[in-house]
């Protein structure tokens, strides 16, 4: 039995949502941009089941579940998207898809 | 057992760094791989098995390498200098204060989390699959209408059509 | 009876909305009928309504008929309500007789004109306006025929709105007796506030009754509705507009700037006369302005050029008389010489408008003369009514009218030697200005020559009137005389039996005496201008004469003091202060828009930093309280 303190596992799955939101934030490629929102998706996961495994309840799993399928499907769509983006513009830089800008 | 926990968070940790970090594309992703593996390590500890081979299956198995597939198909390894010159270390400044304050007020948050009012006991994948499909029966066929949704969506969106000109109004 | 009272006004208006909608698409002959025939069909309805008051006098003081009710707001109550009584049913009459009269030459004389249509939905509008103004029950519907006639004014002056000199002359005139229509509604506020109606009766009974003698508000109220009748009327200091108003046609200066809309300030005094008793200064301030507008109008009349500012002078002078006569409770006096004035000035300036006309529209009488033989009946016409405004003893109406009052002058309860010398003083001085223009004019060489006759339609005019100025004063004549008193009867019904001193003096003696000024007058004016005109041509080219002729540097006056100023002040504001808020609003809103719409640079990661940045404010601020 793990005998980690909860507070130590939440933290673990905080820095994780912490780093990929760093990531989010510095890179300027779109293909790791997703990754770091995948990993975002990931690490709330993660404290569904800490929270599961914390309150012994089955709920937290099924959460789990249902992220998963919706990280499936937005990932298939979010790169489905990329692609379009790619085709139209050349290029997978975050900066040049700024045609929604306030011309002023 | 505390020890296990305690190494695989450290990987977990590591190899996420690494992935953001990275400057090839399919570098970045295996490691995230590598960190996905890590956290099914604990999810396993953290007595949810089932958990953790959904997240090996789907997760490290399915999502990752439809972007490696997706990353490959796009052909951006040629862009290593691009990436350099978008990642210079300045940029990593202002993101991490950030983080580090919300990371300090994730703490301050946490101090207040209760102890575990039950027993030991390791939760089965069959509760979990008795409860999927009794208590949230209605949400297991949302979901699937959702990947349904998702499934058609990505066809859609996937597709380049031709510009179409009528012949009057010539080639493009 | 008391019903049809109400056509008197409203047959004029509807007369002005047939012509105004259809005017231009009816011909020449059927507006002339619409306009000339309105204003009969009311001469003719007066006429019937006032032999029906003369027969139920002295039992039945009025009639009065409410049409509808026009304001119920509150304390506010004023009804669309007329009444006749004496006061009202000499007022109709002088309007209407006067005004069909002047229509009817008007049809003649402004045949050539292309605004036909319009001129006479103007006067018909007019009428209207001056018909509710006398006959109003509430002060409030006389305000409001108040305020029409101003309108109408302003538009017949301007009539001829091509030439811009026309269009400085009629914003002159509405921005001049605005001062005073301002002063007159507060004068009405006062009045309501203090009273809580607008009736007019109930306000004079009420005010008789709550108010003492001299008390401030009284002199206030009494001020501030004397400030009305000077604006209309002409008089001190609200005088210089008049004079420019005869760029209008000569109908116009004859229908309103002669018989009618000057002398609504006369109306407005006789009819608040109650006001006036409660404040004795101010009653004395009538006497004492009246005094002096008459003796500065007539002076400048001396030494004016122009035919029609000469007559535009000499009407300042003759409503001084009757608000000298209004000052001293000569009421009777001076409604007597507002109806006999209204017939020989109406005539005056009707004949010096054919005058000007068939000379080619010269107005100045030094290039006139000699018109006697060539115009007879013109000619004989304006003597008359040259003679009327003379006061020519015995035959002539306007003697026992302007006698009456300089008789008053001085043995009226609040009469004084001085206003009657200055009274003198004028007659001798009219009597000299009308006859100097009627030797210029008239006699010695023909200097332009007329271009044709005037017409039975304006002739026929001409002579009634003429008749008029003759006969009009034998229904008052004085003790001495004849005594007969029928219009000073009539008058009595309605305001009060003029209070004469204790001591009488001789009323021969006095009448006599102005007899004798008015011939001297007449023989000098004989003399100066043409047996021996070289008596006058040093006076013509003096100072004095400059002086004079400018009406006493009154218009200096005020332009320096007033418009300057708020031209002055118009210049700084040039560039709308209020609006420059306005405009300030609106460009600081643009401006935040620009600072913010750097926010929307399209930038994704800018929009995720600002995410990030804003969750770590919030969870701070949380985690911290």
């Amino acid at each position: 039995m793990l005998t980690v303190p909860v507070e130590i596992q939440i933290l673990f799955a905080g820095i994780l949502f912490l780093l990929g939101l760093i990531g989010l934030l510095v890179r300027r490629n779109m293909i790791f941009m997703l990754m770091s929102i995948e990993i975002m998706f990931n690490s709330a996961g993660l404290v569904f089941i800490i929270a599961s495994t914390h309150w012994k309840q089955p709920d937290g799993q099924v959460m789990f579940i249902f992220i998963l399928s919706v990280t499936a499907v937005e990932v298939a769509i979010a790169l489905a998207l990329l692609l379009q983006v790619y085709h139209h513009f050349k290029t997978l830089d975050a900066d040049s898809v700024n045609k929604l800008k306030d011309h002023n | 057992m505390n020890l296990f926990f305690y190494i695989a968070a450290a990987i977990a940790i590591i190899s996420t760094i690494l992935a953001i970090s990275g400057r090839n594309a399919i570098h970045s992703l295996l490691f995230l791989i590598l960190s996905l593996l890590a956290v099914s390590v604990i999810f396993y500890l953290l007595d949810a098995p089932f958990i953790a081979a959904l997240e090996v299956i789907i997760y490290a198995g399915a999502i990752m390498v439809l972007f490696i597939f997706v990353t490959m198909m796009l052909n951006i390894g040629i862009e290593r200098r691009t990436e350099k010159r978008w990642l210079n270390p300045r940029m990593w400044i202002v993101p991490s204060m950030l983080a580090a304050v919300l990371l300090t007020d994730f703490i301050l948050a946490i101090k207040h989390v209760p102890a575990s009012p039950f027993a030991d006991q390791i939760i089965l994948p069959k509760q979990v699959g008795i409860s999927l499909f009794s208590t949230y029966l209605l949400a297991v066929e949302i979901a699937a209408i959702l990947l349904m949704a998702g499934v058609i969506g990505a066809y859609h969106l996937g597709s380049q059509k031709k510009k179409v000109t009528h012949r009057f109004l010539g080639k493009n | 009876m008391a019903t049809f009272i109400a056509l008197i006004p409203a047959i004029p208006l509807l007369g002005f909305l047939v012509l105004a909608l259809f005017g231009p698409k009816l011909t020449r002959k059927t507006i002339g009928y619409i306009g000339a025939g309105s204003v009969g069909i009311v001469a003719l309805l007066t006429l019937i309504a006032g032999i029906g008051l003369l027969k139920s006098l002295p039992q039945v003081k009025s009639y009065s008929v409410i049409i509808w009710e026009w304001i119920n707001a509150g304390n506010l109550k004023a009804d669309i309500s007329f009444s006749l009584d004496a006061l009202s049913l000499v007022f109709c009459f002088v309007i209407t007789f006067v005004g069909f009269l002047i229509h009817l030459f008007s049809v003649e004389f402004m045949a050539k004109d292309e605004g036909f249509s319009r001129f006479f939905a103007y006067m018909n509008l007019f009428v209207g306006s001056m018909l509710i103004l006398v006959l109003a029950d509430n002060i409030l519907l006389l305000y409001l025929g108040w305020e029409g006639v101003g309108l109408c004014s302003y538009l017949l002056i301007g009539f001829w709105y091509k030439v811009p000199v026309n269009g400085y002359a009629a914003r002159k005139a509405f921005i001049i007796t605005r001062i005073g229509d301002t002063a007159m509604i507060i004068g009405i506020f006062v009045l309501f506030l203090s009273f809580g109606t607008v009736n007019i009766n109930d306000l004079m009974q009420q005010a008789s009754e709550k108010w003492v003698a001299g008390s401030s508000i009284a002199v206030l109220t009494a001020a501030l509705l004397l400030g009305g009748a000077l604006g209309k009327s002409a008089q001190l200091p609200l005088q210089t507009w008049l004079p420019d108003a005869m760029a209008g046609p000569s109908p116009v200066s004859a229908l309103i700037h002669a018989a009618t809309m000057v002398t609504a300030g006369v109306y407005l005094i006789a009819r608040t006369h109650v006001l006036f008793s409660l404040a004795p200064i101010v009653q004395t301030a009538i006497a004492i302005i009246g005094a002096l507008t008459l003796l500065i109008a007539g002076f400048s009349a001396l030494a004016q050029h122009d035919l029609k500012r000469i007559l535009a002078y000499s009407t300042i002078s003759q409503i001084g008389y009757m608000f000298l006569a209004l000052g001293v409770g000569a009421w009777s006096a001076a409604v007597f010489h507002f109806m006999i004035h209204a017939f020989f000035k109406a005539l005056l300036f009707l004949a010096a408008g054919v005058v000007i006309l068939v000379l080619n529209e010269e107005h100045d009488i030094f290039k006139m003369g000699g018109l006697r033989k060539k115009m007879p009946v013109v000619y004989l016409t304006f003597l008359i009514g040259a003679a009327s405004l003379s006061a020519l003893p015995l035959i002539t109406a306007g003697f026992y009218s302007k006698d009456a009052i300089l008789w008053y002058s001085i043995s009226s309860e609040t009469g004084s030697t001085l206003l009657w010398i200055a009274g003198i003083i004028g007659a001798f001085l009219t009597a000299l200005y009308s006859f100097r223009m009627i030797f210029i004019t008239f006699f010695g060489e023909v200097k332009t020559q007329p271009a044709f006759l005037p017409g039975k339609l304006m002739t026929i005019p001409l002579i009634i009137l003429a008749v008029l100025s003759v006969i009009g004063g034998f229904v008052e004549l004085p003790e001495s005389i004849g005594n007969i008193h029928l219009f000073s009867n009539l008058i009595d019904n309605t305001l009060p039996a003029i209070v004469v001193k204790e001591a009488r003096h001789s009323e021969i003696l006095f009448q006599s005496l102005s007899a004798i000024i008015v011939l001297t007058g007449i023989y000098l004016a004989y003399l100066a201008y043409l047996k021996k005109p070289a008596l006058s041509e040093s006076f013509n080219h003096s100072k004095l004469n400059k002086f004079f002729e400018r009406g006493w540097g009154f218009d200096k006056l005020y332009d320096v003091l007033f418009v300057k100023p708020v031209i002055w002040l118009s210049e700084i504001d040039k560039d709308d202060i209020f609006d420059g808020l306005n405009i300030g609003i609106s460009r600081l809103a643009l401006l935040a828009n620009r600072f913010l719409s750097i926010t929307q640079n399209g930038n994704l990661r800018w929009y995720l930093m600002s995410f990030t940045i804003g969750i770590a404010l919030i969870l701070t601020y949380l985690i911290c309280k």
